[in-house]
Formats: structure tokens, C-alpha cells, sequence
């Protein structure tokens, strides 16, 4: 098997997992996606650099894509390669990341450590927050010493 | 400096992504018992994925590019600790957007 066709297998048993053996169906959640498309920013961003520098080599019968014949660097698109990594990278990445993921939302719905819930981010409330909504009531927002009106 | 450079993109992904455990208290590190549940499965599938690409020549990684420890001579450790930032930097990011958005995954009390 290449690792095209694992990569693509990868992906469907990911999928299926998600939606038929635990029943997560994170793969219908905009939640899911919004992070899988961080995820991705950075896999883009950190493969590219390991790729493209030939930290990472892949066999040309293993994937779609060629070597170019003189020994050089994989283009950076073209040849099956988006940034520099194949694509095939990519289908690893997401049923690695798809299949965390609904393990994780699996245990969690299972009673394992459901709670504390996520958030709120720190800005919203907490000591990150109290310079803006909790100003001292009559107290002027362009006065000196507030920080807003430093900046 | 050149076999720090596995290591380093390591080091990048985990701080960029556990700085969401204090901003935006997505509480992943903090529920361990759960995360270790979540990263065991696929630690094993991907990493005997690795181990068998790696012997069959899928795929190499420059040995000059890793601090040369090797386990049972063919995975580069790096390869061990990616298979644990990786998984564990996405169950971040979806906790940091559910933090931010609120949007529900499927684990809340009253499931929508």
C-alpha cells in the first residue's frame, strides 16, 4: 500500500469513527472545523519548514508526486506538494487530529472530566479584564493613568 | 545546531498552542486523566504507522536533523514526542474555539 492510499483509508476510518463507533460526529460541528483550519495554518507552516528543507524525504513510488531528477529541493506546489509537504501529509494530519479530537469529546461526554468546561478566555473575566469593563464607576476612561488612553 | 531543528519545531508547536491553557482556560493539561485517554489510541496507530513507513522506506527523516536518539533503531524520538504535541496542540485549538465562540461540540450537559 502507498502511503497515498493509507493516507486516504486513514481519513475515511477517521471519519467513520467519528460519526458511526463513537458517535462524536464532530465532523459535523463548525467548532471542529474552525479548529481543524488553526490546526492546518500551523501544520502548512511547521511541515513546510521540514519538507522544505529536507528534514523529511518521501519515497517517489510511496506518493503522487516526483522528485525532481536532479537530487534538488521538492517545489514548494505542484508534483502533489502543497507547501512544500505532500498532500498526503495532510491526510495524516487530519485523521490524527480528527481522531484526538473525538476521543477527546468522547470521554468527556462519557463522565470523564467533563467539567471544568473551556473558558471564558481571560481578556472576558479575571484579572486580564478588569482594566476595561470593570472600570471604578465615575471614573473618567480618558483620565490619567488609564492605559487605553496611554496607548 | 542543525539536529535541534526536529526538536525545535517541537518545541514551537507546544508553546504555541499550551499558551491557550492560561489565555483562554481551555483546561486540557488541567483534565489529564481525559487527555491521556484521548492520546493513547492514536499515539499506538500512528506511531506503528511510523515505525512500519519508516522500515519500508515510505518515508526517512536526516539523521543530521535529529539529536540521534533512535528507539528500536529506526524511530527517531522526535517522531515519539510529535505524536503527543501534535494530537494534544488539537485538542487545544478546539477547546480554545469553543472558550471563544461557545459553540457546542457534542460533550455538554445537554447536548444540542
Amino acid at each position: 500500500m502507498t502511503y497515498t492510499q493509507l493516507g486516504i483509508l486513514m481519513v475515511l476510518v477517521a471519519v467513520l469513527i467519528d460519526l458511526f463507533v463513537l458517535r462524536t460526529r464532530l465532523v459535523t460541528r463548525r467548532g471542529f472545523w474552525v479548529a481543524y483550519v488553526i490546526v492546518l495554518f500551523f501544520q502548512l507552516i511547521t511541515n513546510g519548514i521540514l519538507t522544505g528543507i529536507g528534514a523529511f524525504r518521501y519515497a517517489d513510488d510511496a506518493i503522487v508526486g516526483q522528485m525532481p531528477a536532479d537530487g534538488g529541493p521538492p517545489p514548494m506546489f505542484g508534483e502533489g506538494r502543497v507547501v512544500f509537504q505532500p498532500f498526503e501529509d495532510l491526510l495524516m494530519g487530519f485523521s490524527l487530529c480528527l481522531l484526538a479530537m473525538a476521543l477527546w469529546i468522547y470521554w468527556g461526554r462519557r463522565g470523564v472530566q467533563r467539567t471544568p468546561m473551556a473558558g471564558p478566555p481571560r481578556w472576558r473575566s479575571g484579572r486580564w479584564a478588569r482594566t476595561a469593563p470593570t472600570r471604578p464607576a465615575g471614573a473618567d476612561p480618558r483620565g490619567p493613568g488609564d492605559r487605553d488612553a496611554a496607548t | 545546531m542543525e539536529r535541534f531543528t526536529y526538536l525545535a519545531i517541537l518545541a514551537f508547536i507546544f508553546v504555541g498552542s499550551a499558551w491557550l491553557e492560561i489565555a483562554l482556560r481551555t483546561r486540557v493539561l488541567r483534565r489529564w486523566k481525559r487527555l491521556l485517554l484521548s492520546l493513547a489510541a492514536p499515539f499506538a496507530i500512528f506511531v506503528a504507522w511510523d515505525i512500519w513507513a519508516l522500515a519500508t522506506g515510505h518515508w526517512s527523516i536526516d539523521p543530521a536533523r535529529t539529536i540521534g536518539l533512535d528507539l528500536f533503531g529506526v524511530i527517531p524520538i522526535e517522531e515519539i514526542v510529535f505524536f503527543v504535541v501534535v494530537p494534544l496542540a488539537a485538542i487545544l485549538s478546539l477547546e480554545a474555539v469553543r472558550s471563544v465562540r461557545g459553540w457546542p461540540l457534542g460533550d455538554e450537559e445537554s447536548t444540542p
